[in-house]
């Protein structure tokens, strides 16, 4: 009999990843022994204690990552060849964390509903019954929302950090499988919600089924689930390229749905606007994030070699992304909705970084989409905090027409949300325009130029429906009963100064992020 | 070993999956002709670990049951909220959201 040999797993460099993920558990058991009293805030206390702390193990993991040698990224591949933890990972594992944090502050906003959170009181309790109407008149709340977003993020951490197949699989269902569910518990417009979280679970879990199909074809092709092995298979040409081919379709078929991709886009606007506005700051920031690092490093690493036969669909996805997404923006009345439309001609965006592939001097495409991501995402969460903060009796008021004349009664949310728009649009002097401009100039030098043209051509189209936002909140006149703007508390506050703060430093002062997308480098094979 | 059969089978049971989800209106089947995809899955999996002469495929295909069981888990706990709320699970029906 063969002896056993324990497998080695570097505990200290995946430290980041085993805190979140063991304060999710830790999560689960104080919410079966804590009294209901007091739960909400140890949850808070705890959660962000842990995003914290596995923040600062990153930065801790980050300092001590070599040299490879023979190659130009810096990092080790850990736990047996299951998980990479290089400067891609680790820059955006610190992104990650930082969005996770404001998101959990918006997460734990209580006084904008008057006591309770945005979460349903009792989800079993069905909508519009007396059990409903008791659940809300105790005060009962899912404090559960905790440990759920911690387990998503522990799988948004791992999702791109992934190197073989199967620990993406698994990655991207223990990111999914809370999602879902946290989509359904939106306390206000519940039916609303939980179609929301119906239409995203089961589209999801079509798209994990392509994914994993498509892990089983590549598999068959190179007979191995590690990157590094279908990279040296691709290279060597060894198996049928039709088993390549179909492979790497389908897998792009499920990352695509992830990254909200055209035209695998068609639960975005739906889930958006169904799903508890905290929880769409969450997922447009951290969702896209860690979708679109799997991508690259799956495209880049696997498959860089049959880059000739990925890179036309590519383009034709990208360009389909930002038309679809920037033109039919165009036509939207509700914020949530038109905020999840600009979700999507973003991607198209950073698709056009993805296409240029390009690997040489300067800023490679890789960095730039990672700079970008991170710009991004403050604005983002930035703009659903906003969204949160603008309310009608029965909750959030997200018709545009409600929103007109807000530049008059309440001249300061407008004007923190207009500044978003102009970040969106990617106006100089904010993060959209650094990060437009990296990722454009990227493409460019990778050749895909047609694309670029195209991308600035959206890019107008876009600005169009942005600055329509702020036409409509500063020059016309308020609704009569317009939406009041509720004061939220120190949480909500400080995560709104935070992405203000940092889509204007972004703007004018993009040099420190920039050199950190740099220092990233490239993925470790 | 010639692994076509099961390959084509294999091929055939992903496209009927898909094809139930497309078509097939109450949420619980859409979610069955998953199960389906998945399961598919797992036959090519082990059919390819067969061909190479290893143990990964298999052991993947461990993975994938596992992670279509608490698939099951979150799905149908989403669907009977709704069937609650609505009396319906037909997938046509819930449509609040448009546009």
């Amino acid at each position: 009999m063969n002896e056993f040999i324990a497998p080695t797993v570097e505990y200290a460099e995946l430290s980041p990843l085993l805190i979140v993920l063991g304060a999710a558990v830790v999560g689960v058991t104080l919410e079966a022994f804590l009294p209901r009293r007091g739960r909400h805030r140890i949850q808070v206390v705890f959660t962000l204690v842990a995003l914290v702390a596995a923040l600062l193990a990153t930065g801790w993991v980050a300092a001590g990552l070599d040299e490879v040698e023979g190659a130009s990224g810096r990092g080790l591949i850990a736990a047996e060849g299951a998980i990479a933890v290089d400067g891609p990972s680790v820059f955006m594992w610190g992104v990650l964390l930082v969005f996770s944090i404001i998101s959990v502050m918006l997460f734990a906003e209580r006084r904008i509903e008057g006591g309770v959170s945005a979460f349903a009181g009792q989800a079993a309790a069905l909508p519009g019954t007396e059990a409903e109407r008791e659940a809300s008149r105790q005060g009962i709340e899912h404090t559960e929302v905790f440990p759920l977003v911690l387990f998503a993020i522990g799988g948004m951490l791992l999702f791109p950090a992934s190197n073989d197949l199967l620990t993406m699989f698994i990655a991207l269902e223990v990111l999914s499988l809370p999602l879902y569910l946290l989509c359904g518990l939106a306390r206000r417009r519940r039916l609303i919600s939980q179609e929301a979280a119906m239409k995203y679970f089961l589209l999801g879990a079509f798209s994990s089924a392509f994914f994993v199909y498509g892990i089983a074809l590549v598999y068959g092709y190179a007979g191995s689930f590690t990157l590094a092995d279908i990279h040296a298979a691709v290279d060597n040409n060894t198996g049928s390229t039709n088993l390549l081919l179909a492979g790497m379709g389908l897998i792009a078929v499920g990352l695509l749905f992830k990254v909200s991709a055209a035209p695998f886009h068609a639960w975005t606007p739906d889930v958006y606007q169904g799903a508890p506005t905290p929880v769409t700051g969450f997922m447009a920031a951290c969702t896209k994030l860690a979708a679109f690092g799997a991508l690259l490093r799956v495209f880049y690493v696997a498959f860089g070699g049959a880059q000739w036969d990925w890179r036309p669909m590519i383009w034709v996805v990208a360009a389909l992304t930002m038309a679809i997404g920037a033109v039919v923006a165009l036509t939207q009345s509700d914020i949530k909705r038109m905020l999840a439309y600009s979700s999507i001609a973003h991607a198209g965006f950073l698709l056009v970084g993805f296409a240029g592939a390009y690997g040489g001097d300067g800023i490679t495409s890789l960095q730039s989409v990672l700079f970008y991501l991170a710009a991004y995402g403050f604005s983002t969460i930035g703009a659903f905090a906003v969204v949160m903060l603008v309310r009608d009796p029965g909750g959030e008021a997200t018709h545009l027409s409600r929103w007109a004349g807000l530049g008059k009664t309440s001249p300061l949310v407008a004007g923190v949300f207009a500044f978003f728009m102009l970040a969106f649009a990617g106006i100089p002097l904010t993060s959209g325009f650094t990060s437009k401009w990296t990722v454009f100039s990227a493409a460019w030098a990778g050749g895909a130029w047609p694309l670029v043209l195209l991308a600035v051509g959206m890019s107008a189209v876009a600005a169009y429906f942005y600055v329509r936002v702020i036409v409509l909140m500063f020059f016309s006149d308020p609704v009569v009963d317009g939406p009041t703007v509720s004061v939220p508390s120190l949480f909500t506050s400080s995560a709104l100064v935070v992405a203000v703060v940092a889509t204007v430093v972004l703007g004018i002062l993009p040099g420190p992020v920039l050199d950190l997308a740099q220092q990233a480098g490239a993925f470790v094979r | 070993m010639d692994a076509t059969p099961f390959l084509t089978l294999s091929a055939l049971l992903f496209t009927i999956g898909a094809v139930g989800v497309l078509v097939r209106r109450n949420a619980i089947v859409v979610f069955m002709c998953v199960e389906l995809m998945l399961n598919a899955t797992n036959l090519a999996l082990v059919t390819f670990a067969r061909v190479h002469g290893q143990l990964d495929g298999q052991v993947a295909a461990f993975f994938v049951m596992v992670v279509a069981a608490a698939e099951v888990v979150v799905g149908l706990a989403i669907i009977v909220s709704i069937f609650r709320a609505r009396r319906s699970i037909s997938v046509d029906d819930a449509s609040l959201l448009k546009y």
